[in-house]
């Protein structure tokens, strides 16, 4: 590789990290096997990888903050930062050092802070404890700081509490309680991973152009490899635990050599392309063991067109005029009521005279971003929220006015897949209960020898073992339980779907699979989905018409080729020319 | 965990606990431990074991064995009674001659000769077997303790899923109520419903104990609940039709089950306490029945004479058990856990 980084140069250097776990007293699973790599003074590094890579246990590693109890480091690890050996470190000099030299930054801004201080009261502690200033001292340093990341009106700011900022500006006060000490390495876990698509674009800005004014060096843990693109200069794709591939970003963006950072750049669904089926990790493994292909991208009519897997078959979107509308809604709204002073309450309208019309066999994407009302409008079409007006119309019926008991009957032709497949499966329930229950309730099915046939048919069609029926959601990974929440759904045989966020949580590959099962579905019987996503190049995948929302409002929808080739609102145009990659 | 699935012979959620605690050493023992118990109530109940413990086989406050006998005061008592002279003006005098001519009578069917100088864990005022005692007194403690907590915790549970559950109106009227209940001091409160149910047995101590004792259980198991109705599983259960009775005690149940485990150890532990109080009071067990309650009632005057064995072995007992029920609850409820390994 071409950005070997010699002697003096070398920041951090970790060599042949090995780290395990002790899950009982016999068991040990190794998170990381012999890991190395170097950062650089000055520069950014970036560790990829998805989740169970062992990129954040790496760098947790590096600032001492695994449980010592529970963690076992193998003795011939070394992590070298500027000439000392950290491992050998007693804890006192340590911890002495993180924070000082070495700072971090971490995925949740609102869960690091703490709620109950003002932010200028954190990061002066900060200053305080490290540097030895003075009240007074301290409060003119962390104006100055609260400056430098961007917060408006800092002598104000200062004295809020992290609940008064939103998300973007509290992470900019974690980067300012980082930057305090002014170390020479600052380690991001994730640091846009929970924010807004144009506020990830700021943060990254601001990460960036620090680095350079400070000139410290940036390590950056991050799945997306988009985002690296833009500010990382050498890239370390990490998988179970191992190093795949490291070298120059550019390099290794343009010309992976590794299948699995081959494939990882080519899950994520891309603006400019829609193949028939998204290529998954399995395709490139396959392909580099010299193994047999798998036939794919739309089965039959993809058959002797030359089509692989890097060219597939691509796939026409948009509504037409012979479309049958299977759900009309008209001015749907909600409003919440926020209670003030004694009497009074205040209105807040999360969903404002939305109206839009979805087409069976169809899908309609809905974007925005938090706050948008997106989710609520899901919510609320399943009566799970009480609307406030408007209607929707399912076969001529408006399913916002009639009784819960003629709703009852509704609800198996409307469904919703969560977005936290962790959250919205029963953790008490074993798998083979959560399909049965519903077919209970609506008695789909003779008896329950009946039901149970079709709840191992329904397994093995979102392609799961037989013996998952046995087990509980908890032993399945995030992408195994978004197919039992897909085959709960389906068990109803539901003509709409509604998806909520139903991809966001999962990795980029198992993100891949599952929206290929989502087709494949849409194709097999029919199903119109309602996507609600903040992801635009998944949305643009997916759907059929865009609909873009803001602040409970409808700002423009559009077929979505349309939407994206000629986007009409300035906001759309926000959103697109926000998304990590694009140039 | 990336999708590690071990194919094998699936099991139950029981079996799965079983094994878990099986494997957990302080939880078998403490199952062994109240395993123990409750054969020893179910072996007196069925009159096996101890039925004969108000045979007064040792001497009054007959001392443990292995402290040794009491030097023989016995002589001196009787030589001091008759060496107290008849009272001339004594109105009562022919009454009281009789009395003692009658039980000179008694003391010649049950000799004192025959009782025994000292018993294997000491003798009470009548020299009734400590070990008996205990034994019969915790067949009361026991029921009195599990049948109140669960009692108590039923009625908790199942006010607390509705008001946490529904919210609203039927929140406030809850809230109301457990307010004014919690209002009334709860020695005073015991009283008036002791006072109403108006006879002493041990069905009335469970029912005082259990008709006050909801209101702990209540407030954790609404709060639970209020957690819990907006989770993503319960939405998606009402999206599949779920009724709300289903979503209640078949969907959230399950997982706030732990919050009524740990109390209901609570409330047996403090339940088998608060039957001491009542004793106190005099709302406890019906003379002629015996409780670990009664028992350290009576070992507060045994005390100041140095008879310390009723008061050790009544504690004894109740700290093994309730020990071994607050670590068997704790084991259980991470047993039922399905995520813990």
């Amino acid at each position: 590789m071409d950005g070997d980084i010699m002697g003096d140069d070398v920041l951090l250097d970790v060599r042949a990290l090995q780290i395990g776990f002790r899950v009982d007293r016999h068991t040990t699973v190794d998170a990381v096997k012999g890991v190395s790599f170097k950062v650089p003074r000055n520069g950014t590094v970036a560790l990829v990888g998805e989740s169970g890579s062992g990129k954040s246990v790496s760098s947790l590693a590096v600032m001492g903050l695994l449980a010592p109890d529970t963690t076992v480091i193998a003795p011939s690890s070394s992590i070298r930062f500027d000439g000392r050996e950290l491992l050998s470190l007693p804890a006192a000099a340590r911890r002495a050092l993180c924070g000082k030299e070495i700072a971090m930054i971490f995925q949740e801004p609102m869960s690091s802070l703490n709620p109950v201080f003002t932010v200028g009261a954190q990061i002066g502690e900060v200053l305080r404890l490290h540097l030895g200033m003075g009240r007074a001292q301290a409060r003119r340093r962390t104006l100055e700081l609260l400056d430098e990341v961007g917060i408006p009106d800092p002598a104000v700011k200062i004295d809020a509490y992290p609940s008064q900022l939103s998300g973007g500006q509290q992470q900019r006060v974690m980067i300012a309680m980082a930057i305090a000490c002014e170390p020479k390495l600052l380690i991001a876990d994730e640091p846009t991973t929970a924010l807004d698509v144009t506020i990830q674009k700021q943060i990254m800005a601001l990460i960036a152009s620090l680095q350079q004014r400070r000139a410290m060096a940036v390590l950056l843990i991050t799945h997306d490899l988009a985002l690296v693109a833009e500010i990382a200069d050498q890239v370390v794709v990490m998988r179970h635990g191992e190093v795949r591939e490291a070298g120059a970003a550019r390099q290794v963006l343009d010309q992976p050599a590794d299948a699995y950072t081959k494939a990882l750049l080519h899950c994520r669904p891309r603006l400019d392309q829609r193949p028939w089926r998204l290529p998954v990790i399995a395709d490139y493994m396959k392909e580099a063991g010299g193994g047999e292909r798998q036939r794919f991208a739309g089965g039959d009519i993809a058959e002797g067109q030359g089509v692989t897997f890097i060219h597939p078959l691509q796939r026409e979107r948009g509504y037409r005029p012979d479309d049958e509308p299977v759900l009309v809604v008209n001015n749907l709204s909600k409003s919440f009521y926020v209670r003030e002073g004694w009497f009074g309450k205040r209105e807040f309208k999360a969903v404002d005279n939305v109206s839009f019309t979805l087409a069976r066999g169809r899908t309609l994407g809905v974007v925005g971003e938090s706050g948008s009302g997106k989710t609520t409008v899901g919510l609320t079409l399943l009566r799970l929220h009480q609307a406030t007006g408007g209607s929707a119309l399912f076969d001529g019926r408006d399913l916002l006015s009639m009784t819960a008991r003629e709703f009852q009957a509704y609800k198996r032709r409307i469904q919703i897949i969560f977005q936290n497949p962790y959250a919205s499966l029963n953790p008490r329930f074993t798998v083979g209960q959560i399909l049965l229950e519903p077919m209970r309730i609506h008695r789909i099915g003779a008896d329950d020898r009946e039901r149970t046939g079709a709840a191992y048919s329904l397994l093995e069609k979102v392609g799961l073992p037989a013996f998952a029926f046995q087990r509980y959601p908890h032993e399945f990974s995030g992408g195994q339980r978004q197919r039992i929440a897909i085959a709960r759904c389906l068990t109803m045989k539901p003509e709409i779907l509604v998806c909520d966020e139903s991809v966001s949580a999962l990795d980029v590959s198992v993100q891949a699979q599952v929206l290929n099962l989502l087709q494949d579905l849409q194709d097999e019987f029919g199903l119109s989905y309602i996507f609600i996503s903040h992801d635009l190049s998944v949305v643009k995948y997916i759907a059929d018409q865009v609909m873009v929302m803001r602040q409970g409002v409808v700002v423009e929808m559009a077929d979505s080729d349309e939407l994206y080739r000629d986007p009409k609102h300035p906001y759309t145009r926000t959103l697109l020319a926000a998304i990590a990659g694009r140039t | 965990m990336t999708g590690a699935i071990l194919a094998g012979p699936p099991a139950g959620l029981w079996t799965l606990a079983w094994r878990r605690l099986r494997a957990d050493r302080v939880a078998m023992l403490s199952l062994a431990v109240v395993a123990a118990f409750l054969l020893m109530l179910v072996l007196s109940a069925g009159g096996l074991v101890a039925a004969d413990w108000e045979d007064e086989v040792g001497v009054n406050y007959a001392p443990p064995g292995f402290v040794g006998a009491r030097v023989a005061v016995g002589p001196s008592a009787v030589a001091e009674r008759a060496a107290l002279p008849d009272n001339p003006f004594d109105p009562l005098a022919d009454d009281i001659r009789a009395l003692k001519a009658q039980l000179a009578a008694r003391a010649d069917a049950t000799p004192e000769a025959a009782r025994r100088a000292t018993l294997p864990f000491g003798g009470d005022k009548w020299g009734h077997d400590i070990i008996k005692k205990t034994i019969k007194g915790g067949e009361t403690s026991i029921v009195v303790g599990l049948a109140a907590a669960a009692l108590a915790v039923g009625i908790g549970t199942l006010f607390g899923a509705l008001s946490g559950y529904w919210g609203g109106v039927v929140d406030d009227v809850f809230n109301w109520f457990y307010s004014i209940f919690t209002a009334i001091p709860s020695v005073l409160m015991i009283l008036a419903v002791a006072a109403v149910l108006q006879q002493r047995g041990v069905a009335t101590i469970v029912l005082i104990l259990g008709l006050t004792g909801w209101t702990g259980p209540y407030r954790l198991i609404r709060a639970e609940y209020i957690k819990h109705k907006g989770r993503e599983y319960v939405l998606a259960a009402d999206a599949i039709g779920a009724s709300h009775w289903r979503k209640m005690f078949s969907h959230i149940f399950p997982n706030v089950s732990h919050v009524a485990l740990v109390q209901l150890s609570i409330l047996v532990v403090g339940f088998i306490k608060a039957e001491v109080i009542l004793s106190f009071l005099g709302f406890g067990v019906p003379v002629g029945v015996v409780s670990w309650g009664s028992m350290l009632n009576e070992a507060q005057n045994e005390l100041i004479l140095g008879r310390w064995w009723q008061l050790t072995a009544a504690a004894i007992a109740m700290a093994l058990l309730v020990t071994a029920f607050s670590l068997l609850t704790d084991a259980l409820r991470d047993a039922l856990d399905p995520k813990v390994k």
